[in-house]
């Protein structure tokens, strides 16, 4: 792998950048591997990564149904933070974030992480003593986390909405200052040169067919492009999770839902941070090239469509213009949506599926981005060791029939 | 917007039907003793199918439960009928 660097832009400006090679190989699938990875979004890649940096197995394919980063990698609004509530997930997106904030200098790529950071907002009186209680749970599980008045988020971002007619008035709200935004198709690319530089084939336009099962034990991937053995195989596959399920005969407590998310045209910046105002169930940033980039809930519907549907769509943006008034007039340049894969308790899955030798990682809903370098790390460490770490342990499939939820959606009340 | 049937009161929008859950989810009987995989199975397991449902909803104004036959990627209406009518 040729490094990247400002010298090298320099050199290549002067050769009118002829010497700036392919980021990555586009090989023929082999007809064995060490561990076959299913799905090239973020998290799949960055399993191969990791694979070949933590554990150094290098034999491994990442198998790709469409172009690398084409689902919800590259359909998401960038956030990246880690202010949840159970310890259990404060540890686990925590590790996130660090991971984030050296990764430009691990991959030699920039993916832009720019820790800008994200205040929730609080819209009552009750609603500020939850936010108390959030962020002492933050500060206990060692995240940071400040909570702040009205003025002080005025301060921040005053171009939202502090009328004490607004229809949820703002009273303050909980700031995690290293919380922030990447660029989300750097990390799939950083994630996929550096993995390529370990040794990693990506297979792109290869889907996944079949699983084959012999003896209790899955053996190869039936793909497109053939048969591919596999000494082990990771899923990565977000919404279509309970479609490979059904392949290799597990069973899984998820459900696929269309997220939305919108693009304006660019505008001056207005916007500091990430701002979500829970009421609404929106939230918004500014992107780099000045557009706001905003959010808000799950389609009503489970659906396997990826494309919105108009009353989300409406509530969103109704919630948006009365969140910003300066900013109702503001054109969309493109929305889109993507199919997220939803669990009862709305945090993710990482560990054994039920079938010998397939390992999951999925479940991760409407927050996988912020959450690709740790799902890949810990997917990797399962590949490698067939155990789980400390950080994946207690999110395995097997919590459903324990009783040991990490039940996010109700303790920290984010939607996902 | 989209237009869903209700079988009992016709052609409505979208926003008056709530989604209730996939048909033929049946309730292990309590009055035995269920294992934990099977009550497990029963609160959280979802087919979660890609292509054609049948699932159970609600039409909110009239409150009437009903049977949504749909394409869960072209979001196609395929037919609808009464909960109690026919075998589940």
């Amino acid at each position: 792998m040729s490094r990247y660097s400002a010298g090298r832009i320099f050199r290549e400006g002067l050769r009118a950048g002829r010497g700036w090679g392919q980021a990555w190989r586009t090989p023929n699938p082999k007809p064995a591997y060490d561990v076959v990875i299913i799905g090239g979004g973020g998290h799949g890649l960055a399993t191969a990564y990791y694979l070949t940096k933590n554990h150094g197995i290098r034999n491994v394919a990442v198998i790709e149904k469409g172009w690398l980063g084409g689902g919800n990698t590259g359909r998401n609004t960038t956030a990246i933070r880690s202010n949840y509530f159970y310890p259990e997930s404060a540890a686990l997106y925590d590790k996130s974030v660090a991971l984030y904030e050296g990764l430009s200098r691990d991959l030699n790529y920039n993916v832009m992480f720019s820790q800008r950071g994200m205040i929730v907002c609080a819209h009552s009186e009750p609603e500020m003593e939850m936010a108390a209680r959030q962020c002492n749970a933050m500060q206990l599980n060692g995240v940071d986390a400040e909570l702040l008045d009205a003025d002080q988020v005025r301060k921040l971002e005053p171009a939202l909405n502090f009328s004490p007619t607004m229809r949820y008035p703002i009273h303050g709200g909980v700031l995690q200052r290293r919380a922030g935004t990447g660029r989300h198709d750097a990390v799939a690319w950083g994630f996929a040169r550096a993995a390529d530089a370990g040794g990693v084939d990506i297979i792109q336009n290869c889907e996944v067919l079949d699983i084959r099962i012999e003896a209790g034990r899955a053996t190869a991937v039936e793909t497109s492009q053939g048969a591919i053995k596999a000494g082990v195989i990771g899923a990565a596959v977000a919404g279509h999770s309970s479609v490979l399920a059904g392949m290799a005969g597990y069973e899984l407590p998820i459900t696929s839902y269309v997220l939305q998310a919108f693009v304006s045209e660019p505008i001056k910046p207005v916007l500091n941070r990430v701002v979500l105002c829970p009421p609404f169930g929106t939230y918004a940033s500014q992107s780099d090239k000045g557009g706001l980039v905003i959010g808000g809930g799950l389609d009503r519907i489970p659906s396997y469509g990826q494309r919105g549907n108009m009353p989300m769509q409406e509530t969103v943006l109704s919630a948006f213009c009365e969140m910003f008034p300066s900013l109702a007039k503001v054109k969309l340049l493109r929305h889109w949506g993507g199919i997220v894969d939803v669990t009862p308790d709305s945090s993710p899955i990482i560990g054994p599926s039920g079938v010998d030798g397939l390992y999951l990682n999925c479940g991760w809903g409407t927050g996988g981005f912020k959450a690709i370098p740790v799902g890949g790390y810990l997917l990797a460490h399962l590949l490698a060791e067939g155990r789980h770490h400390a950080l994946s342990r207690p999110f395995g499939l097997d919590r459903f029939t324990s009783g040991h939820l990490v039940d996010e959606a109700a303790s920290s009340g984010i939607a996902h | 917007m989209q237009i869903f049937p209700c079988p009992f009161c016709g052609h409505r929008n979208e926003t008056e039907f709530h989604f209730a859950g996939e048909l033929g989810k049946v309730r292990p009987d309590t009055t035995r003793k269920v294992s934990d995989k099977d009550w497990a199975s029963y609160l959280y397991t979802q087919r979660n199918e890609k292509g054609t449902v049948r699932e159970v909803w609600m039409h909110l104004p009239c409150a009437e439960l009903f049977v949504l036959e749909r394409d869960s990627v072209t979001m196609a209406v395929l037919g609808s009928r009464p909960l109690r009518e026919g075998q589940q």
